[in-house]
């Protein structure tokens, strides 16, 4: 069973990501990743009647791309923890149910791929089953519509707002002597510096990121030179550089160490994105097109992904209510972790 | 420290750009005020209907999805003049015609037109009291 140090939960069992799944549309195809996603629509609607439908058919395709690598059917599964953007988080609910597993869906912006991997990770490591799977999803065009402006409605995007990826990730953990491992879990707190603007939700929740870095660092004992890359959810360029200054002012600079998976994404100057990508299906979708084969490959030892999320609602906001922020990191590694 | 870290709105662009398409849809009304003129139709009228025609226009490009286009680069050029409000309630209209006719695109399409009306309709009444007072004396 795991050990506790502090906030940190270290992982004696070696629970590992057995398959994963990522899909995405234009935008991402687009994108520098594109060639590392395992399939991409041209059309954002998918070929779906309305774009909740098409943010279902996601992570429809992307679990089932998942359980194709790894040889499995749904009922190898014995949990699924999946979560998205949409009110009552319909994306998950509606683009799952046909699969028969038993279902937790979570929220956390878009934290929850770190979330709902860590969860997993845990529900492995606890021994509840043999396999668990995490997976979330975002959509450009459903989100726009939920929390800012219809699509042909013409305005100007602020600088520091972010785009929405259209994509999902799907991971598959299980225990399998294979690398990518899970080794810690740090479980993120809820953290509010008083920004209102919806636009900046980087910096909404940069201080959320800070504050988990921190505490895993302190728990482990380890600085960010032992990390090849702490791969932060979807900062956004604001968000990337407000978290580097304020660990470098508190003594622990990040060295090089940090990028975004909001950055890497888009090419932020050719796509027009702003400050970057965002979305609980950016995270998920860089994790499992990009991250974790770089683990499996070797070319990354030891990564962390922390994602980020800002815990608001347009009511929320609309009522004058700052922006809670949200961080929770997973430490994934080539090696196992042992007692 | 966030407003540091936080670019801002590159107003050297935008204000020039939004000058040059604002006029460019200004002058196209008066173009068209000026054609309907031509063809024989007292003043008054004439540019009731240049207003028609940039409303159909915008409605028209908003349908076929260019208007948003024009707007990211003309700003607050495509937003002032008439053709912004047709935008502003066609494109609500388009989004939410997926939860059907009444509850979706009958009750959202004034979402973002709307406050403007409802304003812009008290100003109108609150200014034409002041004029009315004002006349009394």
């Amino acid at each position: 069973m795991a050990t506790r140090k502090g906030n940190t939960l270290f992982l004696d069992t070696a629970p590992s990501v057995i398959s994963y799944g990522a899909v995405g549309s234009k935008k991402e195809s687009e994108g520098p990743l594109a060639a590392a996603f395992d399939r991409l629509w041209e059309d954002s609607t998918l070929g779906e009647e309305t774009w909740e439908k098409a943010e279902c058919r996601l992570q429809k395709e992307a679990i089932r791309i998942a359980l194709e690598k790894g040889e499995l059917s749904p009922k190898d599964l014995q949990v699924i923890f999946a979560g998205d953007l949409l009110n009552q988080c319909t994306s998950s609910t509606y683009g799952l149910r046909e699969l028969g597993v038993p279902f937790i869906g979570l929220y956390g912006a878009c934290s929850t791929m770190a979330e709902s991997l860590a969860l997993a990770a845990l529900f492995i490591e606890g021994g509840f089953g043999e396999r668990a799977a995490a997976i979330t999803s975002s959509h450009f065009c459903s989100a726009e519509r939920q929390f800012r402006f219809p699509l042909e409605y013409g305005g100007q995007r602020t600088p520091t707002s972010q785009w929405t990826v259209t994509g999902s990730g799907a991971a598959i953990l299980g225990r399998k002597a294979a690398p990518p491992y899970v080794r810690a879990v740090t479980i993120g707190t809820i953290t509010d510096m008083g920004i209102t603007d919806a636009n900046n939700m980087g910096a909404a929740m940069a201080p959320a990121a800070a504050d988990t870095l921190r505490r895993f660092f302190k728990d482990s004992g380890m600085k960010p030179a032992d990390f090849d890359l702490i791969a932060t959810g979807d900062l956004g360029q604001v968000g990337s550089e407000l978290l580097r200054e304020v660990m470098e002012k508190e003594g622990c600079p990040l060295e090089g160490r940090q990028n975004d998976c909001g950055l890497m994404i888009y090419d932020r100057e050719r796509q027009q994105v702003e400050a970057g990508g965002s979305g609980c299906g950016c995270s998920a979708s860089v994790l499992c097109a990009y991250l974790l084969p770089a683990l499996q490959r070797g070319e990354i030892m030891n990564l962390l992904f922390m994602a980020t999320g800002a815990l608001m609602s347009t009511t929320a906001v609309q009522q004058g209510e700052s922006i809670p922020g949200i961080a929770h990191l997973v430490w994934l590694s080539k090696e196992p972790g042992m007692r | 420290m966030t407003k540091e870290a936080s670019p801002n709105t590159k107003s050297w662009r935008n204000i020039p750009l939004a000058f040059l398409i604002g006029g460019l849809i200004c002058t196209l009304g008066q173009g068209l005020m000026e054609f309907y003129r031509s063809q024989g139709l007292p003043k008054d009228e004439a540019s009731t209907w240049a207003s028609v025609s940039l409303v159909f226009l915008s409605a028209l490009l908003t349908g076929m999805k260019v208007y948003d286009n024009i707007a990211k680069f003309g700003g607050a050029g495509t937003l002032v003049p008439i053709t912004g409000f047709a935008n502003a309630v066609v494109s609500p209209a388009m989004e939410f015609k997926s939860e059907g006719f009444v509850l979706g695109l009958g009750a959202k399409m004034f979402i973002i037109a709307g406050p403007v009306i409802v304003y812009g309709i008290t100003a109108a009444v609150v200014y034409g009291l002041i004029l009315f007072f004002m006349g009394a004396f």
